[in-house]
């Protein structure tokens, strides 16, 4: 007995709860050992990086990225973070994660050695294998040149501060966000271009501006807005019209290419906005995925530690108090509730699908013939984990049991309608139907106003018009829709209009709306 | 293998730059959120930060997004307990569901944003341009004490204050340009001749050597004693000054009449005025201690509770509470070691020929040893219109009009209102010449 004893505690990586650089080498060596051996993921190389809870707040307020432009909507985010932690409304998240290559992880000071190294799992190994294997973010994002465009991005933005004042750019920065989530190339992939080609791009042309400088142009009488739309924009505008692809989704590409009124530094500003947004795209669109592959790894990794002696069982009680309360679900009627938990989720999800490879019933051989049964839910997990977004992920794995386990059921609100119809519940008859509302919630162009730009009359009155197509008849809240419009028209510089489609309903007489910043 | 890195050392406040463009993007807002805060804060309570909320105007971030009302749509929720499907469930009345989910599912909602302003953030706001009167100018008058502060490098001084670095530098470079010949030099000269001395069977070459290594170690010697190790001209000494340090202590004087005529408003409106000046002293010194001094007939120091809210009766003399100041003064507030300020709060009445006695109090022995002196007369609107012109009004205001004439440092206003007393403050303390012209 006690052999075994001194035996076990022989192998332990560590005893109590204080955590420093030797021990976080021989914990992340340990785990990297079954991430590898194991579990075979595949994983960019790791940077873990430790701060103090000040930077935490900081890398919060900046999207996560350890490096960002100035701008005063970071501060107000900021500044809410802060007054949250401090009164205590909200603790801290024990990590971020970059995806970037290589792989940066940030890992709070005030954690214990336990809670260090579910982090380390589940940031360092899980979220990095997701990050790098997932089809998304191989095609969407340049994990090796973020790092480096945000420094571009950030050195391009303060030069233009200096410039040409903080307000100016300001107003771009503020515009540009006000579109952000229509900065996005979402059916093809836009051309890679590395951080070092942009960066060189750049210096040419300030080269090129410098080369030809004459003071001479200074002294030429400004020809008035009337004369140059006579002759020289009509011109122009048609080769413009040639290279504009109408209807265009990305509207910040398309004011970017398009704007009759920025300059250079604006267009290119709106550029770095646009990149950015393409950054992020991917991660909107895997949340319960991304979460649930680095929760699965962090708790396989965790127990496996345990079950080789490797961990105490004090922290490994440590760790699955906190592992819970990260899956915790409440139900739809529990104060608590604030939708669906995507660790929660995600987790259950992929645990469920070990247990149909490992031990199918018959419900999940007929629900699931490919994989019941067979064995090897490493290898069906890391091909979901490559090939699947969160909205086809739970139309394809989403299975019977966990429907009635979550006791999900699908309520349907039509506005006209004084009450919620219950229309599917977790049953024979529902489980197609509830798998499919669900995993179509998940869906982001549901989830966003599908708005396009339809026409730009760059020879006439330049009038820029957006269409907004409705689905589900839902239409877009008012007050913001007519900020966000002011904002176009801002980068614009001209009128622009945002029509309404409704599919299923017909045409209403308000087609347009009333934009009363238009009448300055 | 990962690579770990320790960045808890790295700079902080990298977010510093967005935290400044924040607070200057909603400057007007916070502005009005501070005023508002005045009301509940003492007069000495400016120790620790504010905690405000802002309305979202000009932080609005819109973003095009879908309304939460109208179309049809279809969600899933987790923990069905009795529903099957078909069931109908009646939909919350339309104002009580709706308000609940403004808050909850836009994060820039109609809601106020709730932030922490430091405490320098808030005085900053709170004072933006202002400036101190006369702070310079008193400070360099009223030197009292000295801090000794490091000046450079000399080359006397006491031994405790040598500076050894600089002392063997110069030493170093001195023997280095003087060819001090080294220990280990002459060390080997002796050792070869103790090795020769030793030797019994000498070569001609050998026993002429001896001697001439003596010579050499001699001469070597006489070099060492004439260039020595450390010479005076080498020594340096830290060099200290004697460094006026400005007194960093003030007092601030609440002066109020509390006779019956001052009502629950006039009160308001000075302990309003109160705050603000008490806010501007503590920005500006280390110390400010605050004496209340509440007046009818007779004049007596009390603490601000019973200042503010204590009733009591009587007349009105006004140069009571002078004497009670310089009395206090007198006692405990040396003007060598204090910086006095006073702010007198009136409704303007005193008794017949006190006016006078306040006026020759004030010249002789209060305005020689004040930093400033602020008179607010706080009248009702009416009066405020009767009393339109600086030259009209009741006795104590015309003859604080003679001190201010002389003094630059007296200021005297009239309010009203609280919308009033913001500017008035502001006036106060950042146009001396205005107020003096």
């Amino acid at each position: 007995m006690t052999s075994a004893v001194s035996k076990s505690s022989d192998k332990l990586l560590f005893e109590d709860s204080e955590w420093d650089f030797d021990r976080l080498r021989i914990v992340s060596d340990a785990i990297e050992d079954i991430a590898f051996n194991d579990l075979g993921l595949d994983v960019y190389p790791n940077q873990i990086e430790i701060i103090s809870t000040e930077q935490m707040l900081d890398a919060y307020s900046s999207h996560g990225m350890p490096l960002m432009y100035h701008h005063w909507s970071f501060g107000k985010l900021f500044a809410h973070h802060e007054t949250m932690y401090k009164h205590g409304y909200a603790g801290l998240a024990y990590e971020i994660v970059i995806n970037s290559s290589p792989c940066i992880s940030y890992l709070l000071e005030e954690n214990t050695m336990t809670m260090q190294a579910l982090v380390i799992a589940h940031a360092a190994y899980g979220h990095n294998h997701f990050f790098k294997n997932n089809y998304l973010f191989k095609q969407w994002t340049n994990a090796e040149a973020i790092l480096d465009y945000l420094n571009f991005a950030k050195k391009y933005i303060a030069q233009c501060e200096e410039e040409y004042g903080t307000e100016a750019v300001e107003n771009v920065l503020d515009s540009a966000h006000a579109i952000m989530d229509h900065g996005v190339f979402r059916y093809r992939r836009p051309p890679r271009l590395s951080a070092d080609a942009l960066i060189e791009r750049q210096r040419k042309r300030i080269a090129y501006d410098q080369a030809t400088f004459n003071d001479l142009w200074r002294t030429l009488p400004v020809r008035d807005e009337d004369q140059r739309d006579d002759e020289e924009d009509v011109p122009d505008s048609d080769a413009a019209h040639a290279h504009m692809t109408l209807p265009e989704e990305n509207i910040i590409y398309f004011l970017e290419k398009q704007s009759p009124v920025l300059a250079p530094w604006q267009r290119e500003i709106l550029r770095i906005v646009r990149n950015l947004s393409q950054y992020f795209y991917p991660q909107k669109q895997t949340k319960v995925m991304n979460e649930g592959c680095a929760t699965f790894v962090h708790h396989y990794i965790m127990s496996e530690l345990f079950q080789r002696g490797q961990i105490a069982e004090g922290s490994m009680l440590e760790f699955l108090h906190s592992h819970t309360s990260v899956v915790f679900q409440p139900t739809f009627d529990d104060p608590r509730y604030s939708g669906i938990n995507p660790y929660a989720l995600g987790f259950a999800m992929m645990e469920d699908i070990k247990r149909i490879c490992e031990d199918a019933t018959d419900e999940d051989k007929e629900w699931f013939p490919d994989i019941a049964g067979c064995g090897d839910w490493r290898g069906v997990l890391k091909d979901a984990w490559a090939n699947y977004r969160d909205e086809s992920f739970i139309q394809q794995f989403l299975s019977p049991k966990l429907m009635r386990d979550f006791r999900f059921f699908s309520l349907l609100d039509k506005s006209e309608d004084p009450n919620y119809m219950v229309s599917a519940i977790h049953n024979e008859q529902g489980y197609r139907n509830v798998r499919t509302v669900l995993a179509e919630s998940y869906e982001l162009s549901r989830l966003e106003p599908n708005i396009q730009v339809t026409g730009a009359d760059l020879a006439g009155d330049r009038k820029l018009t957006l269409q907004h197509m409705r689905q589900d008849s839902i239409p877009l809240h008012a007050e913001s829709r007519d900020q966000v419009v002011t904002h176009i028209r801002n980068l614009w510089g001209h009128e622009v209009v945002l029509e309404e489609h409704d599919e299923n309903a017909p045409p209403e007489e308000e087609e347009e709306p009333k934009i009363p910043a238009f009448l300055q | 293998m990962s690579h770990f890195i320790d960045r808890r050392l790295n700079p902080k406040g990298k977010s510093l730059g967005n935290r400044q463009r924040f607070i200057r993007r909603a400057r007007t807002e916070i502005r009005e959120a501070i005023q508002k805060s005045l009301k509940d804060r003492k007069v000495t309570d400016t120790s620790g930060g504010e905690k405000i909320s802002i309305p979202t105007r000009s932080t609005k971030e819109p973003r095009f997004r879908l309304s939460n009302q109208g179309g049809h749509r279809e969600r899933v929720f987790p923990g069905n307990k009795e529903y099957v499907a078909g069931d109908q469930i009646r939909k919350p009345r339309q104002g009580a569901g709706q308000s609940g989910k403004k808050a909850s599912d836009s994060g820039e909602g109609e809601d106020d944003f709730q932030f922490t302003l430091t405490r320098d953030e808030f005085l900053d706001i709170f004072f933006e341009d202002l400036e101190l009167p006369n702070l310079v100018k008193t400070t360099l008058k009223e030197i009292t004490n000295f801090s000794m502060r490091r000046a450079g490098i000399t080359t006397d001084g006491a031994p405790t204050n040598i500076n050894l670095v600089r002392t063997m530098r110069n030493s170093y470079g001195r023997r280095l340009a003087l060819k001090r010949p080294s220990t280990k030099e002459l060390n080997a000269l002796k050792e070869r001749l103790f090795v020769l001395e030793a030797k019994a069977d000498k070569n001609d070459e050998e026993r002429a050597e001896v001697p001439r290594l003596h010579k050499q170690i001699d001469e070597l010697e006489a070099k060492r004693r004439w260039i020595p190790y450390i010479d005076p001209i080498d020594v340096r000494f830290n060099a200290f000054e004697p460094q006026p340090i400005p007194t960093a202590q003030a007092v601030m004087f609440c002066l109020m009449d509390v006779s019956g005529s001052m009502g629950e408003r006039e009160k308001d409106l000075a302990k309003r005025f109160f705050l603000l000046l008490h806010l501007f002293l503590i920005r500006r010194y280390d110390k400010v201690d605050v004496v209340f001094i509440r007046h009818t007939h007779d004049a007596q120091e009390v603490d601000e509770e019973t200042f503010f809210y204590s009733p009591q009766s009587g007349g009105t003399i006004v140069s009571t509470a002078l004497e009670e100041m310089i009395r206090i003064v007198g006692e405990r507030y040396s003007s060598a070691d204090w910086n006095i300020y006073a702010a007198q709060a009136s409704d303007g009445y005193t008794q017949t020929g006190d006016a006078e006695r306040c006026v020759r109090m004030l010249q002789n022995d209060i305005m020689p040893i004040s930093q400033y002196y602020a008179y607010i007369e706080i009248l009702d609107d009416r009066e405020m219109e009767v009393f339109a012109h600086d030259d009209s009004g009741a006795e104590l205001w015309r003859a604080y009009g003679r001190v201010r004439q002389e003094w630059s440092n007296f200021a005297t206003k009239r309010i009203s209102q609280p919308s009033h007393i913001f500017p008035v403050f502001r006036e106060l303390f950042n146009k001396q010449t205005a107020i003096q012209s």
